[in-house]
């Protein structure tokens, strides 16, 4: 989940509950000068009001909503009537400040903004928006490699690719480890899914692998 | 910033991880960590973080005492055996204040020697067998768990469920685990860990050591990697398999079902440089103690397709099954550093190959019971029988000063020696006991 922070010199109690709730947030510079570019990377916008609300309520509406990032906005309670008829903000937050609310919060934003849902198989949840993969409701510890072996084999279930296919597709052509660098991933996959569910990933003696 | 690293840092928010470890190895192969917040990660990333490397052994001198540790993002892992909060760690690359490596750090020592492999288009595959004690704790006295015996499954083996333990969180942890089976000694066991690339499986041989100690400190007990803790039992191996790949194909394999001549060239560079390599990859005086006539370690510079007293064992292959074909380097022990350890034998195997090394021809007989003339005429040398000797090798040759560089084979040599010197002085219970009674 990557956080853009507007604005930059926000207030102290929001930085200190931003990183109690585990948030690094990136600065965004001026909210009227963001562009689709400099925005691609930032998946959710925390906007606080401040001492200039009516002008960061104006700057979310022309921004935030052209760009689609979800907004979370902070608020002071008298600054709840401001937002009657406000537009772009997805979510907000009165102070006093709760850091697990605005992580909460946050993440809620982040999965229901994203266009695509979790990819599910079995018990085997995977979110694309925050790399995150679930088993029975447990996180499972990927290394990024690992997970985007896993979500490709969960997006292109049923058929067999070959270890020169699944190089090519998860890894991209420069790779230099060989096709043999697949194996070593699939075995690590295997330990790390557990003996149950190992036979997700099933061995097409001198073919490949077919996942499901 | 890299894919790899963006996807550490979503990681890191998702999980809530509050402490991410950097680990890194000195020169004797110590794993040592630098915990940081989240805060710090892109700075960790982007210039690593700053410690004072004269308080790591091998690393400095007080005036050059800045290094930094850059962690790579590839080696993001969540650390299975805590319960309460979720930790982190990421194997680390050592560079100096104006970012070029340090030649001190032993994964960039390993680095260059498999960058030297790979310019020449190969890519090195190993495979472990670790063997390790448990003791009921780290007193100068060994005291085994049980009596069991190789392979036993009775309920003397009261160890098997740590093992148990200690397998589901190398599993977890992305390290598959093959086999595993009680050994030929009290208390001692052995895990064998599927292949993978060399620097994964050093970084991977460094994260196994500290879990078979964690999983025994949770249960109270102590688990050792000293090579021979207990004198009239075997010690305590670290079987090396070996492969190299060029591309998609074994360079090793051969259709006739023995070694190709790339592999007879590869195996006869390792005996070759057996001696010289033997200081690091048994480093310590106990090292010697392992490999002694009488157990199951390798004593003489031999090679043989199934002979346990071999240095170099040719592993017999399924002809259908070419990328299984190995050799296997029996010497080194688990308490071996295992970045310097690859590093020597690499460049032992592909000196070999290089220079177009003929292969001796194999022992297939026990080496053991030949007398001494008959293995001078065979032409069979033995491996150094303590460390000074091991030492006073190294220092002669230029392979290892090549591959281990400079700075570590110096420090190396200064260390070891001190070491030596130490053992000198010492008076043993052995002399005590034979000598003190009748002189």
């Amino acid at each position: 989940m990557n956080v853009g922070l507007f604005p930059e010199e926000c207030s102290e109690t929001l930085s200190a509950a931003l990183a109690i709730a585990g948030v690094v947030p990136k600065a965004v510079g001026d909210l009227v000068t963001l562009t689709p570019e400099k925005a691609a990377d930032i998946d959710v916008l925390v906007v606080e009001l401040g001492d200039e609300p009516m002008r960061r309520i104006r700057y979310i509406g022309s921004a935030a909503e052209a760009l689609g990032i979800p907004t979370l906005a902070v608020i002071e309670p008298a600054q709840i009537p401001l937002l009657e008829g406000a537009v772009g903000i997805t979510d907000m937050v009165t102070t006093p400040l709760n850091p697990a609310e605005i992580g909460l919060r946050l993440r809620r934003m982040v999965r229901a903004g994203s266009a695509e849902g979790p990819l599910r198989f079995h018990d085997l949840e995977l979110n694309p928006l925050t790399y995150q993969a679930m088993l029975k409701g447990t996180p499972l510890d990927l290394t990024f490699m690992e997970y985007e072996l896993l979500r490709f084999f969960v997006e292109n279930q049923s058929r067999v690719w070959s270890r020169e296919q699944l190089l090519s597709k998860v890894w991209g052509y420069d790779y230099f480890g060989g096709a043999r660098t697949v194996d070593v991933h699939v075995r690590r996959l295997r330990s790390k899914l557990g003996e149950e569910r190992a036979e997700w990933i099933h061995t097409v003696r001198s073919v490949g692998y077919r996942f499901g | 910033m890299s894919k790899q690293a963006d996807y550490v840092r979503r990681t890191v928010q998702e999980r809530g991880i509050r402490f991410i470890r950097l680990w890194f190895t000195d020169v004797q192969g110590f794993l040592k960590s630098v915990s940081i917040s989240p805060q710090e990660l892109d700075t960790a990333f982007e210039e690593g973080m700053t410690f004072d490397g004269s308080s790591i052994d091998g690393y400095a001198r007080v005036q050059e005492a800045d290094m930094l540790a850059v962690p790579d993002p590839s080696t993001f892992q969540v650390l299975p055996w805590h319960d309460d909060e979720v930790v982190a760690r990421m194997f680390c690359d050592i560079v100096k204040p104006d970012g070029s490596p340090f030649d001190g750090d032993p994964r960039t020592v390993l680095k260059r020697n498999l960058d030297r492999a790979s310019a020449l288009g190969y890519t090195f595959y190993v495979a472990p067998e670790l063997e390790y004690f448990y003791f009921a704790d780290s007193g100068p006295e060994p005291q085994a768990l049980d009596q069991g015996g190789y392979f036993d499954l009775t309920p003397l083996d009261v160890a098997r469920e740590y093992r148990r333990k200690t397998i589901t969180s190398l599993e977890k942890m992305g390290i598959p685990v093959e086999h595993s089976h009680h050994e030929v000694a009290p208390s001692q066991h052995e895990i064998i860990v599927r292949y993978t690339d060399a620097l994964t499986m050093a970084d991977n041989i460094m994260s196994f050591r500290l879990t078979v100690k964690e999983v025994a400190l949770e249960h109270g007990i102590y688990a050792t990697f000293m090579p021979k803790p207990l004198e009239n039992h075997d010690g305590s191996g670290l079987h090396l398999h070996l492969s190299l790949f060029s591309g998609e194909d074994n360079v090793f394999y051969s259709p006739d079902g023995t070694l190709s001549a790339k592999g007879n060239q590869f195996v006869a560079g390792l005996l070759r440089h057996s001696r010289e390599i033997t200081a690091v990859t048994n480093q310590w005086v106990n090292s010697y103690k392992r490999l002694v006539a009488g157990f199951e370690a390798p004593v003489y510079v031999t090679w043989a397709h199934n002979n346990q007293s071999a240095l170099v064992r040719v592993p017999t292959v399924k002809r259908d099954k070419p990328s299984s074909v190995r050799v296997e380097y029996r010497s080194p022990d688990s308490a071996c550093n295992p970045y310097l350890t690859l590093s020597v034998l690499i460049a032992a195997g592909l000196e070999g190959i290089e220079k177009g090394y003929e292969l001796p021809p194999e022992v297939a007989d026990n080496v053991f019971a030949m007398s001494n003339s008959d293995r001078a005429a065979a032409g069979i040398e033995r491996l150094p029988e303590t460390l000074a000797e091991a030492l006073d090798i190294m220092e002669r040759s230029d392979l290892v000063r090549k591959a281990l560089g400079d700075h570590v084979f110096d420090w190396f040599l200064r260390n070891k020696r001190k070491e030596w010197d130490r053992y000198q002085q010492h008076v043993s219970r052995f002399e005590l006991e034979t000598y003190l009674p009748v002189l």
